[in-house]
């Protein structure tokens, strides 16, 4: 009696054993077929207005690059998952993308916090992350590229167009109450400053996500830009916000001739819910806008609304970072023939790729683009009229010259190096801290 | 080949003798029509020139082009200007030779060409492209248009060239207004025009002009007049002042006080005016509530989701009503109402009446709902924002002088939610609903031996503080995003409103809406949009452990159970 429990008990585990063997090799050798590409983008709660475009696009580029053949023979599998706009979540989701779903390269992250959230869980198991949005630096990582704007990239240029151009004297830098805003304002604060820009010619403002009622503070913008002397508002508030924020600025009479107000973090996509009439002749400064005339832009914008099926969608900046990034990677992979993060990595640097406005971007060492900076105006159709760009690409810097902290540091992760903050000072490579 | 050369030569000068002959004749032939033609016939070339110059010129270039058409004496010029100005000139993107005027049509654009004035036609969108504009480019086009319209024979626009004008005056314009002062007939623009002026008699030297004009000065509000005292009393580096004369100084002095107190009057005002405003969104989100929780007791975490509703009912409306841009809100009222009122009574009779009772069941199952409805219109609408577009006639603002103008669309939603309000009170008072609805909230039992039908009523009351959060949503949509996110941003706000004012306490919750809104506003220049917050919160929290009940509490039996 025991020895045919014994029995049956262990034949029933080798079967069990074998059963898993087999599902086992199935999925390994399913996992041969096809080179999975993860998408870390919120499609709910309040990022997902500005992620899901992000998913689309990724999902869209998939698709081009299947239809081209796939990469190295295989083709490209998409796994979206959905860390709901909420940041301990978007960590979980990458462990899930890396270590369950075995993905080769990860595109996703919106906001700074989402990005801080996933760092230690890329450098841990060694993924590969691109992050597509302008962001206020100070970071590099080994695992992450870095394709949307470092400061340098958006708000220094933004700055020394209103100074240089339209003589702006005194500066509003209003933004959301968090850590992109808080650190891009600090940057320019500084630079200002060393511009010669008197304390009592800076108003800065912080309101809280989602802030609705502008009355008292649109008012104070006026009192404060009615001296006579040029104003302009330095406008880092994010997402939901602006509506109300551009609304009471009509309603109070103030024009972009008066006070002009640079955003960046309004896009198109963000005007396409607006209503642009009140807006007309404010700025923002980005990258790319869709309103370039350039072949390769048509044609993208031709295969999105394609692709989304819907003749009024818009492209946008952050698009277009990821439009840069997915190019590259693939580059890269064909390069090095393989999907192996510390090859691809290196093969990454120097990687040089068309962006859409019809210059090259290339990917610097310390894992940031060069771009062109574009200044465009907001038209009565919710585009933007290109007003001013730099002569050629500006080079991303990760570790802005404008904070005591940070202008000591460079990264670099040529082969001289491979250190995401280099002090030029002491020598060293931190390593750790990012 | 020489001699080929010269044949040539004699060939281009017989031609040009003819046609120098044809253009005399034509010249007389003109001079006899009327002597003017000449001159329109050089000026209608400069036109053409300048106006295609302008359609292929680089921004940077454009207001050189935009000053030598403002000199031309043609009565072209203004109609162009203006256009250019509010983006209505285009050019054809086929024959680059067109410049026009675009109209919206139903093909696409209707245009006008500019020189002939004739109208050309209906071509599609792609057809035509926009000379663009900027900012820089807008002040030049608005001044030169200002000088333009300085001979307009409405005075309306007299008075607004003039106001234009005395932004950036300078010695130019003071002739041109200097020269017009005694042949204006309407008092509004001789007294801007005089202000005008005074801006800069007061930076002359004849002392006697410089008081007159100071005391014409300290009669307005305006920013640039103030700039201008400031001016006189400007310090050099030592703290003396760089004005020399005494008497002068004094009266600027006295000028910038008289001046200075009365902003700062109107500067009270604003701010009861801004704190007014956020109170009667806040009282208007929360009237709703104040029914459900208030006189029901139910904890109604979908409150917001509510409004939400009610937001993308004013969407629909919209959309449907494409011809009805400034009525759709007329309709969106009730539409909103009713939606919000039977989903309202749905949610009710499908999840809240088997937990009455239970507020933390309630709590959990009215939040799931919320969640539910947000992600269900995610999937309906996407989750991008929608725009809903302010009527014209709630745009703009109620200028009362220069320092002081009130909004519009705050002013109308103030008087909306005292509205809402008032027919809320009539409702609860006066009708039998009404009564019903009270004698259920205060004994139910009570009111079942009665022969009320209490879960009728039930049913009723979810629906009536339902659709009213629907209303309040049709008010938001003017104000803020409509999107998924739109109720959870004013659910906690309506619970510290209702909380605050006494639960089960309509006027509670109107009063403490509006001092909620008003201290808001007031801490908000001091302590920054979040530190005011915290603050309130603070101050809320504080008052509720001395007066648990909240400003006015409910009195008499039904406050004891």
């Amino acid at each position: 009696m025991y020895l045919q429990n014994v029995i049956s008990t262990s034949l029933k585990r080798l079967s069990l054993c074998l059963l898993a063997f087999l599902t086992l090799s199935g999925t390994s050798a399913m996992a041969g077929d096809t080179i999975k590409v993860g998408v870390l983008h919120s499609l709910s709660g309040t990022m997902a207005i500005s992620e899901t475009t992000l998913k689309d696009t990724v999902l869209m580029m998939i698709d081009a690059q299947n239809a081209k053949g796939g990469l190295l023979g295989k083709k490209l599998e998409a796994v979206v998952v959905d860390p709901a706009s909420n940041w301990p979540l978007f960590a979980e989701k990458a462990r899930e993308l890396i270590e369950q779903k075995k993905v080769d390269v990860v595109f996703g992250c919106w906001t700074s916090v989402s990005r801080k959230s996933v760092l230690p869980v890329f450098e841990e198991l060694n993924g590969l992350l691109f992050y597509p949005v302008q962001y206020e630096g100070e970071e590099s990582s080994k695992n992450v590229f870095y394709t949307g704007a470092a400061p340098n990239q958006q708000a220094i240029p933004a700055v020394d167009y209103l100074m240089n151009d339209i003589g702006v004297k005194r500066w509003v830098l209003a933004g959301t109450d968090y850590v992109y805003p808080r650190t891009t304002n600090k940057i320019l604060e500084s630079y200002l400053k060393i511009k010669g820009v008197a304390d009592e010619d800076i108003m800065i403002n912080y309101t809280p996500f989602g802030h609705s009622d502008w009355q008292s503070i649109v008012s104070d913008i006026k009192k404060f830009g009615s001296t006579g002397v040029k104003t302009a508002v330095v406008s880092t508030i994010n997402g939901d916000a602006n509506v109300p924020f551009y609304k009471e600025l009509g309603n109070q009479g103030l024009s972009a001739e008066d006070i002009p107000v640079v955003a960046f973090s309004v896009g198109e996509e963000e005007l396409s819910g607006l209503d642009t009439k009140p807006l007309v002749g404010h700025l923002a400064a980005w990258n790319y806008f869709m309103s370039v005339d350039t072949p390769e832009n048509a044609a993208f914008i031709k295969e999105w609304k394609a692709f989304i099926k819907d003749d009024d969608r818009v492209t946008n900046d952050p698009m277009e970072a990821t439009y840069i990034g997915f190019k590259m990677w693939v580059k890269a992979v064909e390069k090095v023939g393989t999907t192996e993060v510390d090859k691809v990595e290196p093969a990454m640097l120097g990687m040089r790729t068309p962006n859409l406005t019809g210059g090259i971007a290339v990917m610097n060492k310390n894992h940031h683009l060069s771009k062109p900076v574009l200044i465009g105006e907001i038209q009565e159709d919710g585009q933007f009229e290109t007003v001013w760009e730099t002569d050629g690409v500006v080079w991303g810097d990760a570790w802005t010259d404008f904070l005591p902290g940070s202008k000591d540091l460079a990264a670099n992760w040529g082969p001289e190096l491979r250190c995401g903050n280099f002090n030029r000072k002491t020598g060293k490579c931190s390593g750790t801290v990012y | 080949m020489v001699n080929g050369k010269s044949q040539l030569l004699l060939n281009r000068a017989w031609l040009s003798v003819f046609l120098m002959l044809i253009g005399c004749l034509l010249t007389i032939a003109q001079a006899q029509s009327g002597t003017n033609t000449v001159e329109a016939v050089v000026s209608q070339d400069a036109f053409t020139e300048l106006i295609h110059q302008l359609r292929d010129a680089k921004l940077r270039k454009k207001p050189a082009l935009v000053k030598q058409l403002g000199e031309l004496q043609d009565t072209r010029v203004e109609a162009v200007l203006q256009a250019l100005l509010d983006g209505r000139l285009y050019y054809t993107k086929d024959d680059r030779r067109a410049v026009v005027f675009k109209e919206n049509s139903e093909k696409g654009y209707r245009i006008t060409d500019v020189v002939s004035g004739t109208l050309i036609g209906e071509i599609g969108k792609r057809q035509a492209k926009k000379i663009g504009v900027n900012n820089t480019l807008r002040r030049i086009l608005r001044s030169k248009l200002a000088e333009l319209k300085l001979d307009s024979d409405a005075s309306e626009e007299r008075l607004k060239a003039v106001k234009a004008l005395s932004q950036k005056m300078d010695a130019r314009l003071g002739h041109l207004l200097r020269d017009r002062l005694p042949g204006e007939e309407d008092d509004d623009v001789r007294a801007v025009m005089s202000l005008a002026i005074a801006i800069l008699d007061v930076r002359g030297q004849d002392t006697g002009l410089r008081l007159d004009a100071i005391e014409i000065l300290a009669t307005d509000l305006s920013s640039n007049i103030r700039n201008t005292l400031n001016d006189l009393l400007r310090t050099n580096a030592d703290g003396s002042f760089a004005e020399t004369d005494k008497a002068v100084l004094e009266a600027a002095t006295d000028a910038l006080k008289k001046i200075d107190r009365q902003v700062w009057l109107y500067g009270l005002v604003e701010t009861l005016f801004f704190g007014l405003s956020l109170g009667s969104v806040l009282a208007l989100s929360a009237i709703g509530l104040a029914i459900t929780f208030g006189v029901m007791g139910v904890i109604n975490m979908a409150h917001g989701e509510l409004m939400m509703v009610g937001a993308y009912t004013t969407y629909v409306i919209q959309q449907l009503m494409p011809n009805y841009q400034d009525s759709f809100i007329l309709v969106a009222i009730p539409a909103a109402f009713l939606v919000s009122a039977l989903l309202g009574i749905c949610i009710e009779r499908g999840v809240i009446r088997f937990l009455y009772g239970r507020p933390l069941e309630t709590l959990l199952a009215t939040f799931g709902i919320s969640l539910i409805l947000q992600q269900t219109v995610r999937s309906i609408f996407s989750p991008l924002n929608r725009s809903v577009s302010t009527p014209s006639w709630m745009s703009g603002s109620l200028e009362i002088n220069s320092v002081l103008s009130l909004t519009l669309n705050r002013l109308y939603i103030i008087a909306f939610a005292l509205i809402v309000f008032g027919l809320l009170l009539m409702v609860l008072k006066k009708t039998r609903l009404g009564l019903q609805v009270r004698a259920v909230s205060q004994n139910r039992s009570m009111a079942k031996a009665m022969g009320i039908r209490s879960e009728r009523v039930d049913a009723l009351t979810f629906g009536l503080g339902s659709g009213i959060a629907g209303v309040a949503g049709v008010a938001l949509s003017q104000l803020t995003n409509v999107g998924p996110n739109l109720g959870q941003s004013y659910i906690v706000d309506s619970f510290m409103v209702v909380v605050f004012g006494g639960v089960g306490n309509l006027w509670g919750t109107l009063i403490s809406g509006m001092s909620l809104g008003v201290a808001n506003k007031i801490l908000e220049p001091f302590a920054g949009a979040v530190l005011a917050k915290i603050l309130i919160l603070v101050a809320i929290i504080l008052f509720i452990q001395i007066r648990p009940r909240g400003l006015f509490p409910q009195k008499g039996r039904a406050a004891e159970d």
